[in-house]
């Protein structure tokens, strides 16, 4: 079964890169280059998974991610988080405001595959 | 001719208004709404200084001898307008020490001698009773004359109605003062009175002037015209051919001194004071009361000799003469109202002054010798007596020394003596305030033998005079001793009477003062009194009532035995009011928890001195305490200490001071760490994120395509691309932060040369105009004509601004038609550089920011290449410079960004990182 899964990042290589590796991995992928769009690609698409940045213009990426719990339609999205901001307080307020798991950049394109899988399989 | 019982009537009323006006002013005063703290009432109540003897005595003597009459009256202007500052200094010590009279002063000063305070208070009273004689006899003639009836002083003594004015003045004064016991001893009511009373005697006094000059004459013209036709009144209006400048001297001597040292004086001027702020309004106020008050004595004597012939009345009575000859009834009666005015104020306060030091300095002492009156429990009502007893004494005195001697002198000469009586405390009080070597036995040395002289040279002639000795000593001498006669003592001839009595007293007076002062040292208990008058000015502040100095006091005490002490004097509900009061001062709860400690037993005294004179009030507190007597060591041990104590406690407040502001200081740059620890935090997350996005894709990229060997070529070729540009994004943000932290911290290297702008601006417009071509836009350079001065600066750093600046506006003009325009503009401070493109411009919400950090412009879809730290820079290199970057306001389309530079470095702002132009020093930030 072919998994919607959406990527948001504002920056244009990564998502270049991202989708690649998400469609080479077989998911049905969507893009969106802000947290506005993200939101807008969330409810109109309803993945099952959404890579989320978390500097975003528009929203930011913990933003999306409170909207999305709080919306009664979204709330079991799968939310893997991808930053360059490691540090504790924001791992900890990311998975506080429910982020499902937690990556920073750059990552692994094996780990990042493998979190994936983990994930959706969980939920499978 | 006026009717006795209206002239009676009168004066009972008056009498009683005066009494209605101090009861009322008493009343204000326990309301809390005293009527005397104002500064004209107390220049005012100075007016009691002009008695009977103004209104009668000084035209008499105008009458007699011209301008004679003026020393009485300059002196006091000269004293008040010279010394106010010695006045002021006496009501500092008044007030800080709780003195009740003249003699209290005195004894204070010389370690509170009750030796001391008897002999003062004997020799005011002997001095103070002519001259209330003096204002029996005025008031006594003035009436006569008024109601036409026979000569005073006639027939026994008990039907002699002088006798009753005295008594019933005598009881005016009672009902004024002796109503209860102060503990400052003032009586507000009075003041009011005398104050209101000094109003009324100058009106009457100008009304008969006026009358005189304008009524019975046709101006001052035509009177001082008519004196002058007469040979004996023009006399009086020139300067004497026996002008005798010893006489002046000495009558201005006196009356300097009078006007301080008359018990009534200083009982209006120091102790009733209130604010010795008030002291500089009565420097003038008073002068200008005694020039209007004697303006018209001239006018009125010439007038009267004039009108009656010279020779042919008593001149002292032309006050009242001349209205009843010039057919005014009406105004001779407020003539007589006028003198009686005078004559009670003066009675009055004289005789409560006098009271308060005879009750507290003779009377007290003695009867506190006995133990079982010092163990009484209620003192006031017996002090109360003791007063008012006094009081009539010092009346009836007056009227038997009216009897015996006043008839021998004109009212003149006794006012006179009576004034050099008085000016015996001079050296003992001025020396004491001024001198702290004036030791108790000088003092009492130089005022027995001042008092001495005085009684020999003055008093003793008086009486004699008046027939009551035999006037043989006058004549030749004491014992027959040709140079011990009284008016010329050791020969000394050719001055008059009271010159030379004055002479002589005050000589014997001083001389033996110091003498005997310097042959002994002082005691401790001197030393203390000393030390605290003389250094008044210093140790207290305006008000006199704290006590920040050493207290020489050395003992236990115990506070309900203090309690209990001033309460049997000053009643027990405001004893138990002042210790609660003093409790509360100190920190304490209640009045039992006061210490009793040194401070307190002085307080103690300090309240009953109020009431009963310093004297008398060391020994009743000696005698419920345990002293320890102080010698002189221990005296100057206090001071010294409670000096140190002043150094150490100013010195810890200062530290103090410094430590607040040490300490807030601390706490500025503690913000300021904490911010520039936050703004290092959230640059450090900035740079971190903004190098981990290109090494992201970079990564990503590299290992898909390690992942995929069968990746297509074109997906290869195009990630191969993409990882070769972010790594050239990369380099150049970690070049970029390199840089600006180095600028930051002052590490870079700058070198300065000779930079000729224009050249740079055509060099850069070359190297750009390329690439703008490249994409179908034109870059126009408008640079001013002639030679440019040349910029001292490093011209790669301006380059690379330059070429930041150019680089924006090139990736924002539009794909077509787009345009830069390049602009140098030079003036006289500097030179102006712009850059403009017609691109979208800057929105409104990112002006501010556009020159932070990592921000770029445009929004997210388009942002072009850059690493948002390009205008940070280019900024920090501008301001290094000494000049300023700005993002001009919105004209138009497009944005247009401009620095300038000046041409001297030492006029710009200060910015961040000044460094100077050597190299590897910079101030760490």
């Amino acid at each position: 079964m072919t998994c919607k899964i959406l990527i948001a990042d504002d920056e244009p290589n990564i998502l270049i890169s991202l989708e690649y590796l998400m469609k080479r991995e077989g998911y049905d992928v969507h893009v969106a280059r802000d947290g506005q769009e993200a939101l807008d690609v969330l409810r109109r698409e309803r993945p099952r998974l959404v890579l989320l940045d978390v500097m975003m213009p528009k929203k930011t990426g913990f933003e999306v991610c409170q909207e999305l719990r709080a919306d009664e339609a979204l709330k079991d999205t799968i939310v893997l988080m991808l930053t360059a901001k490691g540090r504790d307080a924001d791992v900890a307020k990311g998975l506080a405001l429910g982020a499902s798991a937690y990556m920073t950049k750059p990552f692994s394109t094996k780990e990042l595959v493998q979190g994936v899988r983990d994930l959706l399989g969980d939920a499978t | 001719m006026l009717a006795p019982t209206t002239v009676v009537g009168a004066s009972f009323a008056y009498l009683a208004l005066l009494f209605a006006i101090a009861w009322w002013a008493d009343r204000r005063a326990l309301g809390g709404r005293s009527v005397i703290g104002n500064a004209w009432v107390y220049a005012l109540s100075m007016g009691v200084y002009c008695t009977a003897w103004t209104y009668f005595g000084s035209v008499g003597r105008a009458a007699a001898t011209g301008l004679w009459f003026l020393p009485i009256y300059l002196g006091p202007t000269l004293a008040m307008v010279l010394a106010w500052v010695v006045l002021r200094r006496m009501i500092r010590i008044a007030r800080a020490y709780r003195i009740t009279s003249i003699a209290d002063f005195i004894a204070s000063r010389y370690g509170k001698s009750p030796a001391l305070a008897g002999l003062v208070t004997l020799i005011a009273l002997v001095g103070v009773v002519p001259y209330v004689a003096l204002q029996l006899k005025a008031v006594a003639t003035g009436y006569a004359l008024i109601t036409g009836s026979d000569a005073v002083a006639e027939g026994t003594w008990l039907g002699d109605t002088t006798l009753y004015i005295a008594l019933l003045l005598a009881g005016f004064t009672i009902a004024f003062g002796t109503r209860h016991l102060d503990s400052t001893e003032r009586h507000e009511g009075m003041v009011v009175a005398i104050a209101a009373e000094s109003v009324v005697k100058l009106l009457a006094f100008l009304a008969v002037g006026a009358f005189a000059t304008w009524i019975l004459f046709d101006g001052p013209a035509d009177l001082f015209a008519q004196a002058r036709a007469v040979p004996e009144i023009s006399r009086l209006l020139q300067p004497q051919a026996d002008f005798s400048g010893a006489q002046w001297f000495a009558l201005l001597l006196l009356a300097m001194l009078s006007v301080v040292f008359l018990p009534r004086q200083f009982q209006v001027m120091v102790i009733e004071n209130v604010d010795e702020r008030h002291v500089r309004r009565a420097a003038w106020a008073f002068p200008a009361y005694l020039l209007l008050i004697n303006v018209f004595v001239l006018p009125i004597a010439v007038a009267g000799l004039l009108h009656f012939g010279p020779g042919r009345s008593n001149p002292e009575l032309f006050v009242l003469a001349l209205p009843l000859a010039g057919d005014a009834p009406w105004l001779a009666l407020t003539a007589f109202i006028g003198g009686l005015s005078a004559a009670t104020g003066m009675v009055i306060v004289e005789a409560i002054a006098v009271s308060t030091m005879v009750c507290n300095d003779l009377v007290l002492p003695l009867l506190l010798r006995s133990a079982g009156l010092r163990a009484q429990k209620d003192l006031t009502s017996l002090i109360l007596d003791i007063r008012r007893a006094v009081i009539v004494i010092v009346l009836l005195l007056g009227y038997v020394y009216f009897r015996v001697a006043g008839e021998a002198y004109a009212l003149v000469s006794i006012g006179l003596i009576s004034f050099a009586a008085v000016a015996q405390f001079a050296p003992v009080l001025l020396g004491g305030m001024f001198w702290k070597g004036g030791t108790h036995r000088g003092a009492l040395a130089g005022l027995l033998a001042g008092a001495a002289l005085w009684a020999y040279t003055l008093m003793l002639p008086s009486i004699a005079k008046s027939g009551w000795l035999s006037t043989d000593f006058i004549e030749h001498g004491l014992f027959g001793l040709a140079w011990l006669r009284p008016e010329q003592l050791f020969g000394l001839a050719g001055l008059d009477s009271l010159s030379h009595a004055l002479f002589w007293s005050l000589l014997a007076n001083a001389s033996l003062y110091v003498v005997v002062s310097l042959a002994r040292p002082p005691s401790a208990r001197e030393v203390s009194q000393a030390l605290l008058f003389v250094d008044v000015m210093q140790r207290t502040g305006g008000e006199g009532e704290r006590h920040d100095g050493p207290v020489f006091w050395r003992g236990r005490a115990r506070v309900a035995d203090l309690q209990e002490l001033v309460g049997r004097f000053l009643g027990t509900p405001r004893a138990q009011r002042l210790f609660d009061d003093y409790a509360r001062r100190s920190g304490q709860s209640s009045a039992p928890q006061i210490v009793p400690d040194a401070r307190l037993v002085q307080f103690v005294e300090t309240q009953l001195a109020g009431a009963i004179g310093s004297a008398s009030a060391r020994v009743m507190v000696a005698s419920v305490v345990e002293e320890e007597a102080l010698d002189l060591d221990d005296v100057l041990r206090i001071v010294d200490e409670a000096s140190q104590l002043r150094a150490y406690s100013r010195e810890l407040e200062e530290k103090s001071l410094s430590l607040q502001r040490a300490t807030a200081e601390l706490r500025e740059a503690n913000e300021q760490l904490k911010s520039l620890d936050r703004l290092k935090d959230d640059f450090m997350s900035s740079v971190t994120h903004e190098l981990r996005t290109p090494l992201t894709s970079i990564r990503a990229l590299a290992e898909l395509m390690v992942d995929d060997p069968a990746m297509p070529d074109g997906d290869r070729q195009r990630f191969l691309g993409i990882i070769v540009a972010e790594t050239e994004r990369l380099s150049r943000l970690v070049n970029q932060v390199l840089d600006m932290a180095k600028i930051e911290s002052g590490n870079a290297q700058w070198h300065d040369s000779d930079v000729d702008m224009k050249a740079l601006l055509e060099q850069a417009a070359q190297t750009v105009g390329e690439m703008l071509r490249e994409r179908g836009a034109q870059l126009v350079l408008a640079l001013p004509p002639g030679s440019v001065p040349t910029m001292r600066a490093d011209g790669d750093r301006l380059m690379q601004v330059l070429m930041n600046l150019l680089g924006n506006a090139a990736k924002f003009v539009p794909a077509e038609g787009g345009r830069v325009d390049l602009r140098l503009v030079c003036d006289a401070d500097g030179l102006t550089v712009e850059v403009q493109d017609n691109g979208p411009g800057v929105p409104p919400e990112q002006r501010a920011l556009i020159f932070d950090k990592f921000r770029q412009g445009g929004d997210a879809t388009n942002r072009p290449a850059g690493t948002g730290l390009g205008l940070h820079i280019s900024r920090q290199i501008v301001e290094h410079f000494g000049g300023r970057m700005v993002l001009r306001p919105d004209v138009g389309q497009g944005a247009c960004f401009a620095f300038t530079l000046p041409w001297r470095r030492d006029t710009r702002q200060s910015g961040p990182a000044t460094a100077p132009a050597e190299p590897d020093r910079g101030d760490p930030r």
